[in-house]
């Protein structure tokens, strides 16, 4: 079923979308939405290993991917250091963080650790708003400088594209080297059967672990470069509502695939912009669609759309034949 | 091979397993009988480190592994077939058999042998091979039994836990793998520790054989002489019912 060639075809025609997308997108606004989409990628990517993968939810999310951005914010403003080191800096302390917290944690399952995670996440995000001598509490932190290159700053908006795609890429990349491993073998057993995988030599508690901070290291890599982005932060986007928005764009995209990680980001942010036109009402349709797209598409886009292309041909044939 | 002394092991604060203590020797096949809730997947599950106990000891091959995480044990050369088979349903057929050389790969294997492997239990189980690529979720209960089985073999195991392997199944499969079981022990030498709720085929296979009531070993002796005894028979083999049932 997985053939090597096919899937390095597959990743090297996403590399090409992505390079030539700018040529024909030339807006400031459609290219911030992508930049959007890309960095929504890696956190759902970030995600996806650890419910798609290894079937263990979490809910706090938003709160690594608001660490990240944090430590990056005040390590470049407060401490004049320099945003890549800062960046180094969050991944290290975020993923050594959730490796001790995820001992604890992990030892729990289903609805307990959603719960366990859920608080981390809004433990994280009341510091944010707490702090306010360091982070600015509920004002925000701004003038976080952007990333840049021996004196070459990503200060556009399509620098910054191809600065985040570039991330993104090398995320998806390593991730579909990662699951199609003995590893993502592992993660897969235990999502399917802990004790049968803790019998078969699968120290599942130490990979469960490092999975999950893995996972958390990935989402502040992706809130440090949505800080040096943005160049403002604020504790509003680190909430519950985007913990719950990233587990959505997983299902939504599917679980279990590091391509519908991308499609699932994509339309969940995309969506958003196109519903402006039904203005007030904007959030009922997003809502109508996304228990429609689960109720037909229960194993996500990544599986739906095949589907419905299929099931299109399908009936197109069988009306060729009555007509003939 | 296997000297297991003393063990007492707990759920909370439920004392399971009192005093346990059992032995096999090699390429021998012993068979743990015992009623619902009696602690016979207890003790599977402490020799195989999924639920550790709380005191006693266990060596194997002369080497001590009661204190042993799971993967170790593996590693020692204990593998468990689980309970109600527990297949990865999501996998196919032949990635269950690669997962059950997991340490093999970490250990970094030659990839060969360990394919070599895989084409052996293909010949144990030929109906494995015409659904390689099968997902385990779709096979029938006999062929997950039989997938669980060869998972387990995969790991290279000088022991054999196996926990109830004709749960569900039509008696021409169970059968089946009882011959696969008998085979495994004069083809590879493989020692076998056979917990069943059909007692009276375990025990027609068995060398030996232990009766479990209440987390205790209450009988111990050979399988022909425990087929034999009345307690063993009007407990768990139900003769006396025979004799209502036919009237």
């Amino acid at each position: 079923m997985f053939s090597k060639h096919r899937e390095i075809f597959k990743f090297l025609s996403l590399v090409l979308v992505v390079l030539i997308t700018p040529l024909l997108v030339h807006e400031g606004y459609l290219l911030n939405v992508l930049i959007f989409v890309g960095i929504h990628t890696i956190l759902s990517l970030a995600l996806n290993l650890l419910l798609g993968y290894a079937g263990q939810i979490s809910l706090g999310q938003a709160g690594f991917f608001g660490l990240g951005a944090y430590i990056s914010g005040i390590l470049t403003t407060t401490h004049a250091i320099n945003p890549w080191i800062a960046m180094l800096a969050a991944a290290t302390i975020v993923t050594t963080l959730a490796f001790f917290v995820g001992f604890p944690i992990l030892k729990l399952k289903g609805h307990y650790l959603a719960m366990a995670t859920l608080g981390l996440g809004i433990i994280i995000y009341i510091v944010f708003n707490e702090a306010v001598d360091r982070t600015g509490g509920p004002s925000g932190l701004s003038g976080i400088p952007n990333l840049s290159i021996a004196g070459y700053t990503f200060n556009t908006d399509l620098k910054n594209y191809y600065l985040i795609w570039t991330f993104t890429l090398v995320a998806m990349g390593l991730s579909l080297n990662l699951v199609h491993s003995r590893i993502g073998r592992a993660l897969r057993a235990i999502h399917d059967s802990e004790v049968a995988a803790r019998v078969m030599g699968v120290n599942a508690r130490v990979l469960k672990v490092q999975i999950f901070a893995l996972s958390a290291g990935l989402s502040a890599i992706a809130g440090s470069l949505y800080a040096h982005t943005m160049t403002f932060i604020a504790p509003a986007s680190f909430g519950f509502n985007f913990s719950v928005e990233l587990v959505t764009m997983v299902i939504i995209g599917g679980l279990a695939s590091i391509y519908g990680s991308l499609l699932g980001a994509a339309l969940l942010t995309v969506l958003p912009e196109m519903l402006r036109a039904f203005q007030d009402y904007d959030i009922i349709v997003y809502g109508l669609l996304l228990v429609l797209m689960t109720m037909f598409m229960p194993g996500g886009l990544v599986k739906g759309i095949p589907e419905l292309f299929t099931s299109i041909r399908a009936r197109a044939t069988r009306k060729v034949k009555t007509d003939a | 091979m296997l000297k297991v002394k003393n063990i007492n092991t707990y759920y909370g604060k439920v004392h399971a397993l009192k005093n346990v203590s059992i032995h096999l020797s090699p390429k021998e096949i012993v068979a743990l009988i015992g009623a619902n809730g009696a602690g016979k997947t207890t003790i599977l599950n402490t020799l195989s480190g999924v639920t550790p106990m709380q005191s006693g000891s266990i060596d194997f091959a002369g080497e001590s592994v009661g204190a042993l995480s799971p993967d170790r044990i593996v590693k020692s050369g204990i593998s468990q077939v689980p309970e109600g088979r527990q297949v990865f349903k999501g996998m196919t057929v032949a990635e269950n058999l690669e997962l059950g050389a997991y340490l093999r790969f970490t250990a970094r294997e030659p990839k060969e042998l360990i394919r070599k492997d895989i084409v052996k239990i293909y010949q144990l189980f030929p109906r494995l091979e015409e659904r390689k690529k099968q997902m385990a979720g779709t096979l029938s209960g006999g062929e997950q039994q039989m997938l669980a089985i060869g998972r387990a073999l995969m790991a290279k195991p000088k022991l054999l836990l196996l926990d109830e392997p004709s749960m569900g199944l039509a008696p021409l499969v169970v059968q089946e793998i009882f011959a696969v079981i008998e085979r495994l022990r004069s083809d590879e030498g493989v020692t076998v520790l056979l917990v069943e709720q059909n007692a009276k085929a375990a025990l027609k296979m068995a060398d030996r054989g232990y009766v479990l009531e209440t987390g205790k070993i209450i009988l111990e002796g050979n399988a022909a002489d425990l087929l034999e005894n009345p307690e063993v028979q009007r407990a768990y083999l139900g003769k006396e019912k025979k004799d209502i049932w036919e009237r």
